[in-house]
């Protein structure tokens, strides 16, 4: 009798469940849908609820008519080196910080870890006076430069650094390796889990930076994906088809990322935010 | 330091003498240097470059001289910063306290899963991956006045992110929408560090009726992550601009400008780059307190 309630319970709870999760991305639904249809559907009423007959049109325009291709090419460009150059940047400091011992090295972690309460948004005036001083305004370097500080990084990886055994450092500089070697054959490859959960986390939030770039960009061809599909909008006023296969196209990257790395993502974001 | 010079060669030696070993300062320098001048180069400068700005007349191109605390006394008159701090403490109402309850109560509800867990759990944190810009433009035709879904299927006709009682809060609802994918993965994360046996022992004790267990057992040992999502999300919404700046511009008449967007209009359209760092300086002394209660409370939680 027990049994037989609980389990009834617990359809209930599972029916309820899955019936908010798809009202909670039903809004996505409905882009996917305005997308593949004609124009002159989005002012029928009742709307219509599946995208029959499918149309590609709308696609087929946001591809021909806007540069959203330069677009894709300049977020994939500016966010891989962002990606690679801060896993470079921090996974070096936090080796250094972690198994060498220097002089400096206690103040060096506090500072970077004081680096933690600037908020970036609050800097961006001198850093556009900055960017324009090196004549980097409307440039990949303009875009790159100013995402390559993660403090985060750095303590995330030293953490992780921490926790190797000093038998395994000792060892591989018995056997005559430098620092550089252990660093990039040694503790590199033994912590490719939270190098990949960064990576992925770092890849994500540069492609999906909106503020930066939106300033320091102020030409359509060298816009990232975020800033250009907002140009789509003003272009075609209330094109609504168009302006959501642009925004399906623009979302793609960021979900069949996280449809693959789903673990590592999660994984990411507890690390990250301190919760782990 | 006075430690022999010993070869990495050396054989076993070298473990007895690594502590006293010579600072390899080559290769420490070459470890950390490109770290700390991008560092320096983009975080320490204009950090205190802003604080120097703010007490200058400069343009946006840095042009200016010196103009003491003339900025600051303009800010205390400026009626339209004093509406933009409101606005956003405002958002910042209408987004943290609720944004926090759904995550958790999502997080409750997933928890309660057996097969359907992951995939439950993957639809509501996908809006969390998503580009701003395409929230926002997803939401503006899903709500728009005359031919949105929403409109229709609750037979109305308001403007919703032009409307100057429904603004903010449309505002805050995609917030919602979009980042409460966050909070619950936060909330599953302090969910399953629970030790069953707590469980166990509530059972025991007699409260099995779900809501006096979560009111005596889950809320109390679950409260070092809510305080933590809290000052997470205290410390972003601060700084909230992009989804007003896509769905509403500041509008209806100046009813949803916030403190972010004052700046970025006084910084890149009136080019008053000393003001415009002003605004800053005030919008960082907010955050640097949010901040440093976050570390009050980590520690508070380490000490427990």
């Amino acid at each position: 009798m027990k049994i037989r309630r609980l389990s009834l319970t617990s359809m209930i709870v599972t029916l309820f469940s899955l019936v908010v999760a798809l009202a909670w991305i039903f809004p996505l639904y409905w882009a996917v849908n305005t997308s593949l249809s004609v124009d002159t559907k989005t002012v029928q009423v009742p709307p219509s609820w599946f995208p029959v007959p499918m149309i590609l049109d709308s696609y087929e325009y946001v591809i021909k008519n806007t540069s959203i291709i330069r677009w894709y090419f300049n977020s994939v460009l500016t966010s891989v080196v962002i990606t690679a150059a801060v896993l470079l940047l921090t996974v070096m400091c936090a080796y250094a910080l972690s198994q060498i011992k220097f002089r400096g090295n206690r103040f060096l972690f506090l500072a970077i870890l004081a680096g933690f309460m600037i908020p970036g948004a609050t800097n961006v005036v001198p850093l556009f006076m900055f960017m324009n001083k090196l004549r980097l305004v409307n440039s990949y370097w303009g875009v790159i430069l100013p995402q390559l500080v993660s403090p985060l990084a750095v303590v995330i990886y030293k953490q992780f650094f921490d926790q190797m055994p000093t038998e395994l450092s000792d060892a591989a500089h018995m056997d005559g390796a430098g620092e550089m070697r252990i660093l990039f054959r040694l503790f590199l490859p033994l912590n490719w889990g939270i190098t990949w959960a960064l990576a992925i986390i770092l890849f994500i939030a540069s492609w999906n930076n909106f503020f930066w770039p939106y300033i320091v960009i102020n030409s359509t061809p060298m816009m990232t994906i975020p800033i250009g599909i907002t140009q789509v909008q003003s272009w075609y006023g209330i094109a609504y088809p168009r302006q959501m296969a642009s925004a399906v196209l623009a979302a793609l990257p960021t979900v069949i990322l996280y449809i693959i790395f789903q673990r590592r993502v999660a994984e990411g974001v507890a690390i990250t935010s301190g919760i782990k | 330091m006075s430690s022999e010079v010993i070869e990495p060669t050396g054989g076993p030696t070298v473990r007895l003498h690594r502590r006293r070993r010579r600072t390899p300062w080559g290769t420490v320098l070459l470890l950390v240097l490109p770290f700390i001048i991008v560092y320096c180069a983009f975080l320490i400068y204009p950090t205190v470059r802003v604080i120097t700005l703010s007490f200058t007349n400069s343009d946006i191109a840095g042009r200016g001289h010196f103009i003491g605390t003339e900025n600051y006394v303009r800010l205390a008159h400026d009626a339209l910063f004093w509406a933009s701090l409101w606005h956003t403490i405002y958002f910042i109402i209408l987004t943290v306290v609720p944004n926090t309850l759904v995550g958790l109560v999502f997080a409750l509800m997933i928890m309660r899963l057996h097969r359907l867990r992951g995939f439950v759990m993957a639809l509501l944190f996908l809006p969390y991956v998503l580009p701003v810009s395409v929230v926002t433009q997803i939401w503006i035709w899903v709500l728009s006045a005359a031919y949105g879904i929403i409109n229709f299927l609750v037979h109305l006709k308001v403007n919703w992110f032009q409307d100057p009682v429904w603004a903010m809060p449309s505002v805050a609802f995609v917030t919602v929408w979009w980042t409460v994918g966050f909070n619950v993965l936060m909330f599953i994360a302090g969910l399953q560090a629970i030790p069953a046996e707590y469980y166990e022992a509530a059972a025991l004790d007699g409260a099995d009726r779900g809501f006096r267990v979560f009111r005596f057992f889950t809320w109390p040992l679950l409260w070092p992550v809510t305080s933590l999502v809290l000052v997470l999300q205290l410390i972003l919404q601060w700084q909230i601009f992009n989804q007003v700046y896509l769905l509403t511009a500041g509008g209806p008449f100046n009813s949803t400008i916030v403190v972010l967007m004052h700046m970025y209009v006084q910084a890149f359209t009136r080019y008053r780059g000393g003001y415009a760092a002003t605004i800053s300086i005030v919008l960082f002394v907010l955050i640097l307190v949010t901040s440093l209660l976050q570390i009050r409370l980590v520690r508070f939680r380490r000490a427990e």
